[in-house]
């Protein structure tokens, strides 16, 4: 039901000259018009489980932008080494305790600051990977789908193309041309992540571009460029932002994936995925060193999915009764 | 016929997915500021030594020609030499594959079982204690990548039981199937789980719903009217039509199934096409990176034409598009 039946303008004046409602007892209340991206927030405020996770994403930005301080209150720097204090006689990475709170790593360094750093780095990849992917999944959907004919079957067959590369083998191939760093990283997951969301906003753009809003823009001489961008764009943002929200977590686990092959982000940088490959050898004497990292981002990639489900919820109701149809918009293989 | 009409276009557009994959991988080979013959001459070597190298290789010649001598090569079941071991790319490759092949197929099925499985469990008693149960671990392994579950297990599985006097199951290595299935399996359980759990959840979630809007059809209503057992209702009528959403992702997953090997193969010290791809990074191996591409895209291609060959059978309006 739109929001349309009650007009927008009715709130305030009809509120003004009725003071005929006793103030104790809540009367009926106003009819208020309310956008249905006011329904969505409304819903969303209402959700534990939204709310939830949105607090241990604040959580994790709070500890990557506190990375610095963590350090300077302890004294330890992401990539100092204590040798003497941080290791045992036997030169093991040493358990949680006071001056190490998350316990060391196995050069001896303090593991609380490192994951803390780490977690700069899994979400400046997670969104900017995401941010790039959409940017660019956005303008050639709508291209794709504005404009029928010989664009949109070229455009079509470069998204088939782009979801028959494998993925994480073609990660390995180029890799070995360019050398892993963050920025062939973040480009590597939003070169494969593109293609799904441009899918989706050709297949909205198609549909939308014959409505009648769209016709009558046309009619009074709108350019191609604002129809699309003025005109259609808003009328999607809500699958968008539903699938933005699920791509940040699977791009995460992909950086950490390619971070553990040892083709993301190089060792001496703070990161979950290197930490991770580095713990192999040492989990057996030091579960610290496995359970940390791992839980910082099993934590943050299940908040990131939990949200977005509850995104998606709240922005379409209909989809709660069947909780999960839509999977595809969780990229795989990560 | 339609569908051979339909089956024999899907094939040549994915003949032009494949060439346009080589062109790109081999341009961004071969004409990347990387000094191949470098590579392989050494660091030591003498310039008129790499230029050696490079004539034998056919590397100074121009790019179009290495390249139709590459295809020729590969449509002739060639994929080149190994920069490393000089040993042909299709024999190292198929050296390797049972290991993988292995890993993926025990996975795939019990990805099949246990996702289905809960799926339809979880559909059966929608929102009930174990309905919530399912969704929150779903949730759990969705959110985890498999190479962390890995660890996790060798951690828990293998390591702590051990500790604990327990000597279950193997924490590495693998062992032919035609030498000792038993120990084949035994030596594959905790890479197969590993890599199943997290491919599982999306199993468990798309029968469940399916599930749960096909029970809720009216010729479910009717089956159940003419008196058949609620068993028969689910599992002959419901479940059929529900499983096509788990088709189209299984083709879809399997295509990707590579991928996930890989790192599963890298967590668990398996000696398969994983193991390969990441050795061959290491020595900067191109030849043989270029033929794992090749065949991981193959896959791909492949496992999309026959999801939509299924699709196409199942459903005729798909062929007219």
């Amino acid at each position: 039901m739109p929001s349309s039946e009650a007009p927008a303008v009715t709130p305030v004046p009809t509120k003004a000259p009725s003071p005929g409602g006793p103030k104790a007892v809540p009367g009926p209340r106003p009819i208020e018009g309310r956008s249905p991206w006011a329904l969505a927030w409304e819903r969303l405020r209402h959700d534990r489980v939204a709310i939830g996770s949105a607090l241990v994403i604040v959580l994790v930005a709070l500890m990557a932008i506190c990375a610095p301080l963590i350090a300077l209150a302890t004294g330890h720097g992401p990539d100092k080494t204590f040798p003497l204090t941080g290791l045992t006689p036997a030169g093991l990475p040493r358990p949680p305790s006071a001056t190490f709170l998350l316990g060391t790593d196995d050069l001896g360094r303090d593991l609380l600051v490192r994951v803390a750093y780490g977690a700069q780095i899994s979400l400046l990849v997670g969104v900017a990977a995401t941010g790039l992917a959409v940017a660019i999944g956005v303008v050639i959907g709508l291209v794709s789908g504005y404009f029928a004919g010989a664009v949109d079957s070229l455009l079509a067959r470069v998204m088939d193309i782009v979801l028959s590369f494998p993925l994480l083998l073609f990660a390995i191939a180029l890799v070995v041309i360019v050398g892993p760093s963050l920025l062939v990283t973040i480009f590597v997951i939003a070169f494969f992540s593109w293609a799904p969301v441009g899918r989706v906003v050709r297949g909205q753009t198609m549909a939308l571009k014959e409505r009648e809003f769209v016709e009558a823009a046309r009619a009074l001489g709108a350019r191609a460029s604002r129809v699309m961008f003025v005109e259609i764009l808003p009328n999607i943002t809500a699958p968008i932002l539903v699938y933005a929200t699920l791509l940040v977590p699977a791009s995460i686990a992909f950086e950490a994936t390619l971070s553990f092959l040892g083709l993301g982000i190089v060792p001496p940088t703070p990161d979950w995925g290197s930490m991770l490959a580095e713990a192999v050898g040492y989990y057996q004497v030091a579960w610290w060193f496995l359970v940390f990292p791992g839980g910082a981002l099993v934590a943050t990639t299940l908040a990131f999915n939990l949200l977005g489900d509850a995104v998606r919820d709240a922005l379409d109701p209909r989809a709660g009764a069947i909780f999960g149809v839509r999977v595809e918009a969780g990229a795989k293989e990560a | 016929m339609a569908f051979t009409r339909f089956f024999v276009r899907r094939i040549l557009q994915g003949a032009i997915v494949l060439f346009v994959i080589s062109v790109v991988v081999f341009v961004m080979y071969f004409v990347a500021p990387h000094n191949v013959a470098r590579l392989i001459a050494g660091r030591q070597a003498t310039p008129a030594t790499v230029a050696d190298v490079a004539r034998r290789l056919g590397l100074n010649r121009p790019v179009i020609d290495q390249y139709w001598h590459w295809l020729w090569g590969l449509l002739h079941g060639n994929l080149g030499y190994s920069f490393y071991s000089s040993e042909p790319v299709t024999s190292l490759i198929a050296s390797r594959a049972p290991v993988t092949i292995s890993l993926a197929v025990g996975a795939a099925i019990i990805w099949l079982l246990i996702g289905v499985g809960a799926g339809t469990l979880a559909a059966r008693r929608p929102r009930s204690l174990a309905d919530r149960a399912l969704t929150a671990a779903a949730l759990v392994f969705y959110s985890m990548p498999a190479f962390l579950l890995g660890l996790l297990l060798l951690f828990l599985l293998f390591f702590k039981l051990r500790l604990a006097g327990v000597d279950l199951f193997p924490g590495s290595g693998y062992v032919g199937l035609s030498t000792n299935p038993a120990s084949w399996a035994w030596h594959l359980i905790l890479p197969w789980v590993s890599l199943a759990l997290v491919t599982a959840t999306t199993y468990e979630r798309l029968t469940r719903g399916a599930l749960l809007d096909v029970l809720g059809e009216d010729y479910i209503r009717t089956a159940r009217a003419k008196g058949l057992s609620e068993r028969r209702v689910v599992y002959v009528h419901g479940l059929r039509s529900a499983l096509a959403p788990v088709t189209t992702q299984f083709g879809i997953d399997l295509g990707t199934l590579l991928g996930g090997a890989i790192v599963v193969e890298n967590v668990f010290g398996l000696p398969g096409l994983g193991a390969l791809a990441v050795s061959s990074v290491t020595n900067e191996d191109l030849p043989v990176i270029i033929g794992l591409v090749m065949l991981a895209s193959a896959f791909l291609v492949a496992a999309n034409i026959v999801v939509d060959a299924i699709y196409a059978l199942l459903d005729p309006r798909v062929r007219a598009h």
